[in-house]
């Protein structure tokens, strides 16, 4: 399978304190992979390297095939990477197809365009509706995003990424904060989203992560404790000890 | 009332209630001619609160240095005239507009980098620099007395400017539904729902590709240029420019006068510079020593009971009478069940 974003010996030190310690990474095209850890691991620290918000101390991220380590992350959103938040990260003052319209306009360029009227783009609205039809909110399109349930918010978070057109998507915990009885909606829509993506979730509910991810990363103290299937990670006493307990042994 | 946020929802059509402005801005000179001065110089506020709300409003770039951009567009159409002897007012405002973009580009180009409080001393140390630079340059500006002897040549060699002021309110009437149509038309476009994306979540748009800095230099950019503009037009209309058109307490009451009308809606820009000239005018008639307390008062009450200014209030009126008139529509049918 062709390797769509790798790490090489990937490292991040807050000063005196290393959060990233040589991480080795890869993720192929239509991966389903999940990085899971305890808090403080240095999951979001490694996803913000991977976006590019955060500069590395050493080692290299490589996105598809270039070195885009010293790129912007505007210039790595443009060769494909798009990423959700782990705390909602969405334009309040809007409505929900607002927020994915903005996305969708800066894909298609169009972000800085001043002739025409913005609704004038009307294949920019089209375009955003559909999206929203296949995640199911085309009934709240209208609703100010504030206004949303927290669990509809997570898929406008998804819905906003997914304007994008990636070819990796990086999941940023996005189940967190949802009641337990709507996680299924989440997981519907992880489940439903196009197969040619390489997605990298993480998730600290690990129902979601066991049924969805195909292969698993353990990352300990920023660094790499095991890498494999879900039933490898599942019978693996050094994870039941940092991390999942007797439940998935 | 509409709030004039630009996303690709919003319907771009101009509304009825848009063209009150005008109307009264036509009306005024025929009602009330003997403040034709006083009009000119709120229709100047008006433009100059205009291209702080695309900054402020619209693009969240807080700034207590817009006077830099007022006083130097202020300037070149002064030295223009006094020192240059360029006269045409046309002329001096597209050469006010252009140096006052420029020195927008070239001082966003850095302090845009920065957020917060950084870049709100940046921009108050810019116009603080510029203010000094005019004090200290005698030969050109006049330093602390002001430069004088400027001279306005008649609109297309037709329209001369009287002592009466009709002619300079006509022009700063004009210009300023030229800006006016320009600032509306940029903040309908995507470009304006862009900026809207910035003020929101500044994090975001960088996260979805958007240029966020290239934008936010942009419309730097073109309001430092509106700014100077209108700053033309000020010396224009006073055929004077002081120091105090570089001042903080310039910049500071564009900010008070944004506040008090509604941030980010366009309009707020039309109705806070008209109520607190007019509130500043006759308070210092009545009271020309206390004048300034009054002010004072208006604005920490628009600052407790009403944050989205003097159109804020309005929206809530508004409000409260459609819902009003919803629970009657609601009870009413109820009623003539009743009777039948």
């Amino acid at each position: 399978m062709t390797v769509v974003l790798e790490t090489r010996a990937l490292c991040k030190n807050f000063g005196a304190l290393p959060v990233a310690q040589s991480i080795d990474f890869q993720l192929t095209a239509g991966a389903r992979h999940a990085l899971i850890g305890p808090n403080g691991a240095g999951k979001t620290t490694f996803v913000n390297m991977l976006t590019g918000r955060l500069q590395p101390s050493s080692g290299a991220v490589i996105l598809g095939g270039d070195d885009v380590t010293r790129l912007s992350q505007r210039e790595r959103v443009k060769r494909g990477l798009g990423r959700t938040f782990q705390i909602n990260s969405l334009f309040r003052g809007l409505s929900t197809v607002d927020n994915v319209a903005l996305a969708v306009a800066e894909r298609r360029g169009l972000g800085g365009r001043m002739l025409k009227p913005a609704r004038a783009h009307t294949d920019v609205r089209d375009e955003s509706m559909a999206l929203l039809r296949t995640l199911g909110l085309q009934d709240d399109a209208a609703t100010l995003i504030s206004s949303l349930p927290y669990g509809k918010q997570r898929l406008v978070e998804i819905a906003i990424t997914l304007a994008m057109k990636p070819k990796v998507l990086l999941l940023d915990e996005p189940a967190a904060g949802v009641p337990s009885m709507e996680t299924h909606r989440i997981l519907d829509v992880l489940e439903s989203l196009p197969a040619e993506i390489g997605i990298l979730i993480i998730e600290h509910d690990m129902d979601l992560v066991f049924r969805f991810a195909r292969r698993i990363t353990i990352l300990v103290n920023g660094a790499t404790l095991l890498e494999g299937t879900p039933e490898e990670i599942a019978r693996d006493p050094r994870v039941r000890e940092v991390y999942l307990g007797e439940r998935h042994a | 009332m509409k709030r004039h946020n630009g996303s690709y929802s919003a319907d771009p059509r101009i509304g009825w209630l848009e063209l009150l402005p005008w109307v009264l801005g036509v009306a005024a000179f025929f009602l009330l001619p003997d403040y034709l001065s006083l009009g000119a110089r709120i229709l100047v506020y008006v433009l100059y609160a205009l291209s702080l709300d695309l900054v402020v409003g619209y693009a969240g770039i807080v700034t207590l240095g817009h006077s830099a951009f007022f006083g130097l567009g202020a300037y070149v159409a002064g030295i223009l005239a006094a020192r240059l002897g360029v006269t045409d007012p046309l002329l001096e405002l597209i050469v006010s507009f252009i140096a006052s973009a420029l020195l927008g580009l070239a001082t966003g180009a850095v302090i845009l980098r920065t957020r917060a409080l950084t870049l709100l001393m940046l921009t108050l140390a810019i116009a603080s620099i510029l203010s000094e630079i005019a004090n200290k340059a005698t030969w050109l500006t006049g330093g602390a007395d002001g430069l004088s002897g400027i001279t306005v040549s008649p609109i297309f060699g037709i329209f001369r400017f009287d002592l009466f002021g009709k002619t300079a309110y006509w022009m700063c009437l004009a210009a300023l539904l030229v800006g006016w149509w320009f600032v509306r038309r940029v903040i309908y476009s995507p470009f304006g729902a862009s900026l809207v994306g910035i003020r929101e979540n500044y994090a975001r748009m960088s996260a979805i590709g958007s240029p966020v800095y290239g934008r936010m230099l942009s419309v730097y950019t073109l309001s430092a240029g509106i700014a100077g503009a209108a700053g033309a037009l000020m010396t224009q209309t006073n055929q004077f420019v002081g120091l105090n058109v570089l001042s903080f307490e310039s910049s500071g009451e564009l900010l008070v006068m944004l506040i008090l009308g509604g941030v980010g809606r366009i309009y707020g820009a039309f109705v806070g510079p008209i109520v607190y000239i007019i509130a500043q005018d006759q308070l210092a008639k009545q009271f020309p020593e206390y004048w300034s307390l009054g002010i004072g008062l208006l604005l920490v009450i628009i600052v407790l009971f009403a944050r989205d200014g003097i159109l804020g209030i309005l929206d809530r009126i508004v409000a409260a009478v459609r819902r009003r008139s919803t629970a009657r529509t609601a009870i009413e049918p109820k009623r003539s069940d009743a009777t039948l």
